[in-house]
C-alpha cells in the first residue's frame, strides 16, 4: 500500500475504490454473513407479523387480546429483554477488553434477564391455555402463539447459544474464532431486542387500540 | 414405539412404484458393489463426502439434480401416457390416488430438486472462480447445505414406499392439505422434505451472498464482475428474502397438522387464502431464483461463442437487479380468481407485464452480443439460441396470463401449464444444460463430446415442442391442469401428440447419459491442457482444469472486465498459461463430516415427525446439536498445502502442456 503510494503520480490521485480493494477480512465477512441471516430471520418473523395481523380479529367467538393479556407483565417481560441488551453490550466491552470477569459477569446477568422473560412468558402461556385459550381456540390464538412462541424460541436458543459461548472461552479463551462467534451472538441478541419491540407494539398494545 | 409406522405403510397393493423402487435399490446396490469392488469407498468419503471444496459441491449438486430429472420425468412420462388414454370408457393405468400424488411429487422435484439444486450447484462452482477466491465466505456451512438438500431428497424419495406423498398438487394448499382432508403422511413427507432442504437453500444463499460481496479479488470491483456473478448475487438476495416466507408459511401449515393450530383450516376462523398469498410471496420470486442465474449461464456463453464482449453490460446487471426487487410485487397474479377486487388484480396484472421489459433487456443484449461477433455453434450456444426462442414464446403467452380477464378464462388450464413449463424447460432446463457442457470441462479437465451433447439438444428442444404447444390448445379448449381422466374425446389426440413429445425428450435425456458416458470412456482423446477450452473471458478459465483446490496459487489482479480475456489478446501470457507461481504453502480448508452427519440427523428428525415417532425426532435434534458443538470445538480449520506440493502440481500442469504443444 505504502509502496504505490510513494510512486510519482502523474494523474490525479484517487483512492482505489472500496469494492476493488480484495477480499475482506474474516471478521467481516462473518459478522456479514450473521447479518444476512439477521435479515432472512426479521423476513420470517414478518410473515408470522402479517399472519397476526390478518388473523387478529379472528377470534371465533374466543376472548380476544384485549380481554386476555396482562400489560403490566409484558412490560417487565420487556423491561428485562432491554436491560438483558445491555449487559450484553457490556458483555461485548469485556470480549474487546478479553477480560473474562466482565465477559462472566455480563453474560450471568443476560442469562438472568433472559430466564426472567421466559419464564414470565411461559407463565403467560400457561395461565392462558389453563383458562382454555390456548392456540387451538381461534385463528387469532393461532397467529399469537406461533408469533410470540416463535419469539421465545430464539430467546431460548439465544441462551443456549451464549452458555456455549461461555464454555468456549473457559476453554478456547478469547482466539479470533471465539471472538467472531460472541460479535455473531450479540448482533443476534440485539436483533432479538428488535423483534419483541416489534411484539409488544403490535401484539400487546395493538390488542389495546 | 414407531408411532404411525407399520407393515401397512408399504403399498403393497401398488405394483408400479414397488417395482420402481426396486429398481432403484437394485441400481443403488450395484453401485455400492462395484464401490467396494474398486475400494473407492475412502477415497469417496475423504475426498467428496466430507469435502468443503466449492467445486465438489458445486459438482455434487448437479450430480443430484441430474438423477432427481430422471426421477421427475418418469413422473411426467406416466402422466402423459396416462392422459393419452384416459378418455371416455378407458380408465388408463393410473388410479386418482396415485394419479394425485404423481403430479405432486413431479412438480415438488422439479422445481426444488432439479432446477433449484442444478441453478445452486453452478453458482456453487462457478462463483468464487469467477471472482478469484479460493473458496465461499463459510465452506463447511456450504457442505451442510449440500447435505441438507440432499436429505430432502432422501425424504421425498422414502415417501415412495413407506407411505404416501401427497396429493394436493406441488404447493399443498390448503385446506385441502389440512388434516381433515389429508390425514395421511403424504402432506407431512412434503413439508418435512421441503423445510430441511429450504434452510440448506437458505444458508446457502447467505453463503453465496455473503462470498461474492465480501470475497471478490483485487480490483474486482461490482462492475467488473461477470454477469454470472450478477444474476447469482440477485438470485442469492432472492433466497435471503425469500426463503424465510416458504418456512414460515410451511411452519404454520405443521402447526395446524401437529397441534391444532387455525392458521389455514376452514373453521375456529382460520384463512385458507392467507397460505396462497404467503407461498406466493415466495413463490414468484422463487421463478426468479431459478432463472436469473440462467440467464447469467446464457450471457456467459453468448459473449463467450461470439468472441465479443457481453452488449451494453451495466443494463444487464441493471435489468437483473430490477427483476430482483420487481419479482417481489407481482405475487397474485398467481390467482387473480381469488376475487381481489378489480383495481387490486389491474395493479399486479401491470406490474406482471413491467417485469417482462427488463427480461426484454437482456433478451436484446444477446441479440446485440451475438450480432457482428465471430459465432461457433458449440454446444452451450445451441442451447442458448433455442432459449431466446423458447423463453420468448413463453414470455408472451405470460404476459397473455398477465391479463386478469384472459386469466379468469385460462386459470388452472393446460394453457397455464405449457406457459410455465415453456419458461421453466426454455429457461432454466435450457440454461442448465447449457451450464453443463460448459463448465463440464472446468471441472473435470475433458470436454463432452459434441456429437451427442448435440443430439441431446435436438431431441429436448423437438420434443419440447411437441409435448407442450398441443398443451395451449387443450387449455384453450377447456382442458384443466391435473386430470386423471377426461370425457372429451376431441381432446385424445393432441394428448397422443404430447406423448410423442414426452418420448422426444426421454430420447434427450437418453442421449445426456449417453453422451457422459461417450465422453468419459473417450477422456483422454478430449483432455483439455490448457484450462481454457472455449477461448473464454472470465477468471474460472485462467485456472487449470481441474482447479486445484486452492483455485488460484498467488491472488490474481483484475483491472477491468474481462481482463483474462484482454490478458491473452494483448500477448501478455500465452493463452491457457497461468503464470507460474512462486511455490509458497496455501491454506485450505479442512474437511468435515459436519454436513453429511447433521444431514443424516435431519433426515431421522424429519422422518420421526412425519410418523410421529417422537423418540427419534428427539434424539435426531440432539444429534444435532452434539454435531454443531463437535465442530464448534474443532481445533484445526485450515490444512496446509505446502509449497511443494503446489509447485510439483503447477510443474506437472506445464509439463503436460508443453508436451501438448511439442
Amino acid at each position: 500500500m505504502s509502496a504505490v503510494m510513494k510512486e510519482p503520480m502523474q494523474t490525479i490521485e484517487r483512492p482505489v475504490p472500496r469494492s476493488q480493494r480484495g477480499p475482506a477480512p474474516a471478521r467481516v465477512t462473518v459478522t456479514y454473513g450473521m447479518w444476512l441471516f439477521l435479515l432472512s430471520d426479521i423476513v420470517m418473523f414478518a410473515a408470522f407479523f402479517a399472519a397476526f395481523v390478518v388473523l387478529r380479529d379472528h377470534t371465533a367467538g374466543g376472548p380476544s387480546g384485549r380481554a386476555l393479556f396482562d400489560r403490566h407483565d409484558v412490560l417487565i417481560e420487556t423491561a428485562c429483554l432491554l436491560f438483558s441488551s445491555f449487559s450484553c453490550a457490556l458483555q461485548g466491552i469485556g470480549v474487546e477488553y478479553r477480560n473474562k470477569i466482565v465477559t462472566y459477569t455480563a453474560a450471568a446477568v443476560t442469562l438472568l434477564l433472559g430466564a426472567a422473560f421466559m419464564v414470565l412468558e411461559l407463565s403467560e402461556f400457561t395461565r392462558m391455555i389453563g383458562e382454555g385459550a390456548g392456540p387451538g381456540r381461534s385463528a387469532f390464538l393461532s397467529g399469537f402463539f406461533a408469533l410470540v412462541g416463535l419469539h421465545g424460541l430464539h430467546v431460548a436458543c439465544g441462551m443456549f447459544w451464549l452458555v456455549v459461548m461461555l464454555a468456549q472461552v473457559a476453554t478456547l479463551g478469547f482466539s479470533p474464532k471465539v471472538v467472531r462467534r460472541l460479535l455473531c451472538f450479540n448482533l443476534f441478541w440485539h436483533a432479538l431486542d428488535i423483534v419483541w419491540v416489534g411484539v409488544f407494539t403490535v401484539v400487546y398494545l395493538g390488542a389495546f387500540t | 414405539m414407531l408411532g404411525k409406522l407399520d407393515w401397512s405403510a408399504i403399498p403393497t397393493d401398488q405394483p408400479i412404484p414397488l417395482i420402481a423402487a426396486g429398481i432403484v435399490a437394485l441400481f443403488m446396490l450395484g453401485v455400492a458393489v462395484w464401490i467396494t469392488k474398486r475400494g473407492w469407498w475412502t477415497y469417496l468419503w475423504k475426498e467428496w463426502i466430507t469435502s468443503v471444496d466449492h467445486k465438489r459441491i458445486g459438482v455434487m449438486y448437479v450430480l443430484l439434480a441430474l438423477v432427481m430429472l430422471m426421477r421427475g420425468f418418469v413422473d411426467a412420462l406416466m402422466m402423459r401416457s396416462q392422459q393419452a388414454i384416459a378418455v371416455g370408457a378407458h380408465q388408463g393405468f393410473l388410479p386418482p390416488e396415485h394419479y394425485n400424488q404423481i403430479f405432486s411429487a413431479h412438480g415438488t422435484i422439479m422445481i426444488f430438486f432439479v432446477g433449484m439444486t442444478f441453478m445452486v450447484g453452478l453458482m456453487n462452482f462457478v462463483v468464487p472462480l469467477q471472482i478469484g477466491a479460493r473458496d465461499v465466505a463459510f465452506p463447511t456451512l456450504n457442505s451442510v447445505s449440500f447435505w441438507l438438500t440432499a436429505s430432502g431428497v432422501l425424504l421425498l424419495n422414502l415417501s415412495l414406499v413407506i407411505g404416501e406423498f401427497a396429493r394436493t398438487g406441488w404447493l399443498v394448499y390448503p385446506p385441502l392439505s389440512e388434516l381433515a382432508y389429508s390425514p395421511g403422511v403424504g402432506v407431512d413427507y412434503y413439508l418435512w422434505a421441503i423445510q430441511i432442504a429450504g434452510v440448506g437453500t437458505l444458508l446457502s444463499g447467505i453463503n453465496l451472498t455473503a462470498t461474492i460481496l465480501k470475497m471478490r479479488t483485487v480490483g474486482m470491483g461490482y462492475m467488473r464482475m461477470p454477469i454470472f456473478c450478477w444474476t447469482a448475487l440477485t438470485a442469492n438476495l432472492l433466497i435471503i428474502a425469500a426463503f424465510p416466507i416458504l418456512t414460515a408459511t410451511l411452519a404454520m401449515l405443521t402447526l395446524d397438522r401437529y397441534l391444532g393450530f387455525h392458521f389455514f383450516t376452514n373453521d375456529f376462523g382460520g384463512n385458507a387464502m392467507m397460505y396462497i398469498n404467503l407461498i406466493w410471496a415466495w413463490g414468484h420470486p422463487e421463478v426468479y431464483i431459478l432463472i436469473l442465474p440462467a440467464f447469467g449461464v446464457f450471457s456467459e456463453v453468448i459473449a463467450t461463442f461470439s468472441g465479443k464482449g457481453i452488449f451494453a453490460y451495466r443494463s444487464m446487471a441493471a435489468a437483473a437487479l430490477a427483476i430482483c426487487v420487481l419479482s417481489f410485487m407481482v405475487w397474485l397474479h398467481h390467482f387473480f380468481t381469488m376475487g381481489a377486487s378489480a383495481d387490486v388484480n389491474g395493479f399486479f396484472g401491470v406490474m406482471t407485464m413491467i417485469i417482462a421489459v427488463p427480461t426484454g433487456v437482456k433478451v436484446f443484449n444477446w441479440l446485440w452480443t451475438l450480432y457482428g461477433g465471430s459465432i461457433r455453434f458449440s454446444v452451450p450456444l445451441m442451447w442458448a439460441l433455442g432459449f431466446m426462442v423458447t423463453f420468448i414464446i413463453g414470455g408472451m403467452t405470460g404476459v397473455l396470463l398477465a391479463i386478469p380477464p384472459v386469466d379468469f378464462i385460462t386459470h388452472n388450464s393446460l394453457f397455464l401449464v405449457a406457459h410455465f413449463h415453456n419458461v421453466i424447460i426454455g429457461g432454466v432446463i435450457f440454461g442448465a444444460y447449457a451450464g453443463y457442457n460448459y463448465w463440464f470441462p472446468k471441472a473435470f479437465g475433458f470436454t463432452l463430446h459434441e456429437g451427442w451433447g448435440r443430439a441431446t439438444f435436438w431431441c429436448w428442444l423437438v420434443g419440447f415442442y411437441l409435448a407442450f404447444m398441443p398443451l395451449y390448445l387443450l387449455g384453450l379448449m377447456g382442458a384443466t391442469r391435473r386430470m386423471q381422466h377426461y370425457s372429451e374425446a376431441g381432446w385424445q389426440p393432441l394428448m397422443i401428440v404430447a406423448l410423442g413429445g414426452a418420448l422426444c425428450i426421454l430420447a434427450g435425456i437418453g442421449c445426456t447419459i449417453v453422451q457422459l458416458f461417450v465422453s468419459i470412456r473417450t477422456r483422454e482423446q478430449r483432455r483439455d491442457l490448457t484450462g481454457d477450452p472455449w477461448d473464454g473471458r472470465s477468471l474460472e478459465w485462467a485456472t487449470p482444469s481441474p482447479p486445484p483446490p486452492f483455485n488460484f496459487a498467488t491472488p490474481v489482479k483484475v483491472d477491468g472486465l474481462d481482463t483474462f480475456w484482454e490478458t491473452k489478446r494483448k500477448g501478455l501470457t500465452a493463452p491457457g498459461l497461468p503464470e507460474l507461481p512462486a511455490p509458497s504453502a496455501i491454506e485450505v480448508p479442512e474437511r468435515t463430516g459436519t454436513g453429511f452427519f447433521v444431514a443424516f440427523f435431519a433426515t431421522g428428525l424429519g422422518f420421526g415427525m412425519v410418523w410421529h415417532i417422537w423418540w427419534m425426532a428427539i434424539a435426531s435434534l440432539l444429534g444435532i446439536v452434539a454435531v454443531a458443538l463437535k465442530l464448534a470445538w474443532r481445533r484445526v480449520d485450515e490444512t496446509e498445502v505446502d509449497g511443494a506440493a503446489v509447485a510439483a502440481f503447477y510443474a506437472a500442469q506445464y509439463a503436460t502442456h508443453a508436451q501438448e504443444a511439442a
